[in-house]
């Protein structure tokens, strides 16, 4: 075995290290702290960031890859690049079928021709073959499955409960109530669909008879990585050309103002295509820079973060240029210029932590925006390497069988409920965030 | 028979109750003050009556009878009907009081509509005459930000004016407004008072204000009424100890060169639980009763009524409660001399950004400033006196003129000379440093704790966010971090126009130790002519970016020469002497964008002639420290 690590994940590490950094900076600084307890007051933020967290965890799991060493005494590696998360699913993700399956079935979704028994929907391999031929106990052992991993998610979560004691007793204001009853259920649903994956194909299959479950769980990390990625790159230059435009004035202003107003003024899908085609033909032409499929699809994963950061950082820049026009006016800032007091330490001092909150908020705003931009872009065809399993490439694979009679809406709706979740749980948290951090807000 | 009776009014907002039991009457055509400080509930007061409470505030119990009906037991309906009829409400800032994309003339027309039915241009152009507009017609036809904020209060009268009220409550009318304007306004409410025998029920912090309007006063201290008494016999002996206090700390009350009575600390936040007398621990005569017991009221022959415990009879304002100091020696070093400073701002339009004129904010000023004294630049909002301090101190680079430091020309900042101190307390202090990293800024190696000693605080402040701090105590930071580089002249822009009267006097008296201790020169940027009379040695009086006269502290507050500084000075409320000959000015400060040519306060003045509107008077010397810029110097 030997591991790689893809740009992406080194990235993503680097993010996690700079959150986990940033959280310990945060409970050093006062205003801070008493901001982010408020967060942990508030139930609707557990829970939102318990399922956040969820969504990270098996985006971490995603992101550490390897290669497999391939028998014989050569030292030779598959040249399939796995991560964690495709070990521990590899049940799901080798057990395929021919094609289309429905949630929990027994047979195919299509009819065919079988060996001398006319049309018919045929048995599936691996869907339901331990029942044999007692199709009738079908239901029976859905139940019987199910209410099994219920009970082993209680465990899980009882397990889970008790590991989390030491936390609660840390930290008694904060709302745990709220993060344990959302780990509840997800350690109920986790669970339940855990062990009916075992004899079923819970979300069904698609087309070529991947696993549905499979291709959800793969696509959040990608999700992720586009959430974030992004916002990390387009971040500096935000914040950074804002405040100087704001502080600055003149003939700086004027310069970054021409120039975001010009980025905006080009519609953004077009730029993206624009830009993604010309990276298409790049990474086309120069094959020998990649060793693998997957590295080449990581190439076109960052490249689409790097351009959706290009191109979506003008917002937030215009947002902190606004703001730090204001405060450059405000007294304090004039007593430290009468100090004496450096341009670019008035800048870091004054204002960058006065500006803070707004960055706070539109981070995490914006970050379910950009999972919902990668679900449009890979629809339009413009989005991540088709490849690479996400949640926009699984709804334009879906959208052609939705004209199917009867429709085939299970990849659809498991990529939906999915991202729904993911996005809803962003909001609420961003909302939460925006709550605690607005100065305006009662103390 | 009384038109207003309130009694036991109390208006909770969570456990708290910033109003407390005020119990009043108000007769027709009678002026009753609610005179308190900022946060003591008396604009909570107000709107409880008008039952205009913000969605987190509550009447928890007593009554509002309003000419026999009871408001708090009307419908929203009903009170809607009363609100703008029978009771009219102004408030105090009315650049935001009236709606920006809707002409005046519109406005009061809505206003008439809801309570008299009907409305007719006539009758709009009759309101703003009746208000003293001059022009009404044009006038009501005119955008908000066309007019002036004079202008746009007398426009709110006027809108108050259209129910034909019974009642008129005007919460602190004048706060916002510049001197000669508010004794405008101030002329306007009586005279309207007078015609129409409406009751007023006045709500300011300014004593002086109270004298000249007021028939009986009401003093609000956290939540309660602690002083109700008519105008002569508080004027003569305020009975209540804060009331008293109140007086002495006004700066008009001392002389120069001696301390302020100052009330130690600052008004207790809301919900504060009180036992006993609210004000006890304030009080420099608290009886150990004070403390457990709530003081009962008391009746004084002069109709007085006072809650407190002590029933001495009330003695006259003492002034000055600490020693004379000693007048400091003349000094003739010349720290600081600015020769015909100019600040112009170019106007820009159009496509190509050219300028296509200039705001004259300071116009050719010239200052001189010692070592150990005060020089007051005095002048009303918009006449250059703030941008003169921050040429001077190098913030904003200056058109022409010539600057001179310790005799040496000299350009931009001059950090460890000069040092600032800023009007507003919450905006001068980033609220995302601590105290101790605020006063070191200007040298990270200064002594915190020596600094924080020496303006009033204590060391371990230092380790404090700004939010903790009342705003006395942030402007005793602001200061701090000013010494901490060892200036020698320091600039204040207003430092204490946003805070209360006791609180003023605790840094008035600050200002006035420190320079005695360290001889530091201050150059005092200020609307207020109490403050000026108390703290300066010379003083400069701006007009439209231009000094009109310049004198002895003495020389221009008892013998101005000028007619703008006399009309400044008459304009002043005084609690002494309400009657006083006033010389009132009409009309508004013209633009600096466009000075009126010649003198420019010609078209104010009561004494211009043709050779004023020729050419701008050169300086004439009266004395060898007084001098003014006028053809005719009385």
């Amino acid at each position: 075995m030997k591991f790689v690590v893809l740009w992406s994940d080194a990235l993503f590490f680097l993010l996690l290290a700079v959150a986990v950094a940033s959280g310990i900076w945060a409970s050093r600084v006062e205003h801070l702290r008493l901001s982010w307890r408020k967060v942990g007051q508030s139930q609707v933020g557990m829970a939102a960031a318990t399922l956040l967290l969820a969504f990270v965890a098996v985006a971490l799991l995603d992101s550490l890859h390897y290669r497999e060493r391939l028998p014989g005494d050569k030292e030779t590696y598959a040249v399939e690049v796995r991560s964690a998360l495709d070990a521990l699913l590899t049940g799901l993700r080798t057990r395929t079928e021919k094609t289309y399956s429905a949630p929990l079935a027994t047979h195919s979704f299509a009819k065919e021709t079988l060996d001398g028994e006319g049309r018919d929907f045929p048995r599936l391999k691996h869907g339901g073959a331990h029942l044999g031929e007692n199709l009738a106990a079908h239901e029976t052992d859905i139940a019987h499955k199910a209410v099994q991993g219920l009970g082993m998610g209680l465990v899980a979560w009882l397990v889970l409960w008790l590991l989390g004691a030491p936390l609660r007793r840390a930290a008694p204001h904060l709302a745990w109530s709220a993060a344990f009853a959302t780990l509840l259920v997800l350690c109920l649903a986790a669970g339940a669909v855990a062990a009916l994956a075992q004899g079923y194909h819970v979300l069904g299959t698609d087309k070529v008879g991947q696993d549905v479950l499979y291709l959800t769980l793969k696509s959040i990390r990608t999700g992720l990585l586009i959430g974030t990625l992004t916002t990390l790159i387009m971040l500096p230059a935000a914040v950074f050309l804002g405040l100087l435009a704001g502080y600055a004035g003149g003939w700086i202003d004027d310069v970054i103002q021409y120039l975001y107003t010009t980025l905006n003024s080009i519609p953004g899908v077009l730029l993206i295509a624009a830009a993604v085609l010309m990276m298409q033909v790049v990474i086309d032409m120069h094959p020998e820079w990649f060793a693998t499929a997957a590295e080449r699809a990581d190439a076109r994963l960052l490249a689409l973060c790097a351009i959706l950061g290009i191109t979506s950082w003008t917002g937030l820049c215009r947002l902190l240029r606004g703001e730090t026009l204001k405060l450059r006016e405000l007294e304090y800032v004039q007593a430290a210029q009468a100090l004496g007091v450096s341009g670019l330490r008035i800048l870091s001092r004054h204002i960058l932590p006065n500006v803070m909150h707004i960055v706070m908020i539109a981070i995490v705003m914006d970050f379910s925006g950009l999972v919902l931009a990668e679900a449009v872009l890979s629809y339009v065809g413009i989005g991540v390497d088709p490849n690479t399993i996400s949640f926009g490439t699984m709804i334009n694979t879906a959208r052609m069988e939705l004209a199917r009679e009867p429709m085939v809406w299970w990849s659809l709706a498991a990529a939906f409920v999915f991202m729904f979740v993911l996005v809803l749980a962003a909001n609420l948290f961003a909302d939460v965030v925006r709550d605690a951090f607005d100065p305006r807000a009662v103390k | 028979m009384s038109l207003l009776k309130v009694r036991d009014l109390t208006v909770g907002i969570g456990a708290a109750q910033p109003v407390d039991g005020v119990s009043f009457d108000l007769a027709p055509g009678e002026t009753f003050a609610l005179l308190g400080e900022s946060g003591c509930g008396k604009s909570l007061t107000a709107l409880a009556l008008m039952r205009l409470l913000p969605a987190a505030a509550r009447i928890e119990r007593g009554s509002v009878r309003f000419a026999g009906d009871e408001l708090c037991g009307f419908t929203e309906a009903q009170m809607r009907a009363v609100r703008g009829g029978r009771i009219g409400m102004i408030f105090q800032e009315p650049g935001t009081s009236l709606n920006p994309v809707m002409t005046v003339g519109a406005q009061i027309a809505e206003a008439l509509k809801a309570h008299a039915g009907k409305a007719d241009a006539e009758r709009v152009v009759a309101l703003l005459a009746a208000v003293g507009i001059p022009d009404p017609a044009r006038r009501a036809t005119e955008y908000p930000f066309q007019m002036s904020g004079g202008m746009k209060q007398r426009a709110m009268i006027a809108m108050a004016l259209a129910g034909e009220p019974e009642l008129l409550i005007a919460d602190e009318p004048t706060t916002a407004l510049d001197v000669t304007i508010q004794a405008q306004v101030l002329d306007l409410l009586r005279e309207l008072q007078r015609q129409r025998g409406m009751a007023m029920l006045l709500i300011t912090h300014d004593l002086g204000v109270v004298a000249k309007m007021a028939d009986r006063i009401g003093v609000m201290y956290a939540g309660q009424l602690v002083e109700v008494a008519p105008r002569d016999a508080f004027f003569a002996a305020p009975a209540h100890p804060y009331s008293r206090r109140l007086f002495a700390a006004l700066p008009e009350m001392a002389t120069r060169q001696q301390r302020l009575a100052t009330i130690p600390g600052s008004v207790p936040p809301l919900g504060t639980a009180f036992r006993g007398c609210r004000f006890a621990d304030r009080c420099g005569e608290v009886l150990s009763v004070c403390r457990t017991q709530a003081p009962p009221w008391r009746e004084y022959a002069s109709g007085q009524r006072v809650r407190c415990h002590l029933e001495t009879v009330s003695q006259t304002v003492k002034v000055g409660a600490g020693g004379t100091a000693p007048e400091p020696e003349e000094t003739v070093t010349l720290l600081l001399e600015a020769h015909d400073l100019k600040v112009h701002f170019p106007i820009r339009r159009g496509v190509l950004q050219r300028a296509v004129g200039h705001v004259r904010a300071v116009d050719g000023v010239d200052l001189q400033l010692a070592a150990g004294r005060t020089l007051a630049l005095v002048g009303e909002s918009g006449c250059g006196k703030t941008t003169v301090g921050k040429a001077i101190l190098g913030l904003q680079p200056p058109t022409a003129g010539t600057l001179k430091l310790d005799g040496k020309p000299h350009s931009g900042l001059a950090p460890a000379r000069m040092q600032m101190v800023f009007q507003d307390p919450f905006g001068s202090l980033n609220p995302r440093m601590r105290v101790g990293a605020i006063v070191a800024e200007g040298r990270p190696d200064a002594d915190v704790d020596s600094l924080l000693l020496q303006v009033g605080l204590t060391p371990e402040m230092a380790g404090r966010y700004p939010h903790e701090f009342s705003g006395g105590q942030r402007q005793r930071i602001a200061i701090a971090r000013a010494l901490a580089v060892g200036p020698q002249i320091l600039i204040c822009d207003e430092p204490t126009s946003a805070l209360d009267v006791s609180v003023q006097a605790q840094i008035l008296n600050l200002l006035t130790d420190l320079q005695e201790r360290l001889g530091l020169a201050y150059l005092f940027i200020t609307h207020n002519i109490g403050v000026v009379d108390f703290l300066a040695h010379e003083v400069a009086v701006m007009y439209l970016g231009r000094i009109v006269e310049r004198g002895t502290v003495d020389e221009v507050l008892r013998g101005a020469r000028h007619p703008y500084t006399q009309a400044l000075l008459a304009a002043v409320p005084r609690i002494e002497g309400a009657a006083s000959e006033r010389l009132l000015v009409p009309g508004d400060p013209p633009s600096p964008a466009n000075p009126p040519a010649g003198c420019h306060f010609h078209p104010r003045c009561p004494r211009a002639t043709a050779r004023c509107h020729g050419a701008y008077p050169e300086t004439a010397v009266l004395s060898a420290t007084h001098s003014v810029r006028c053809y005719f110097p009385d």
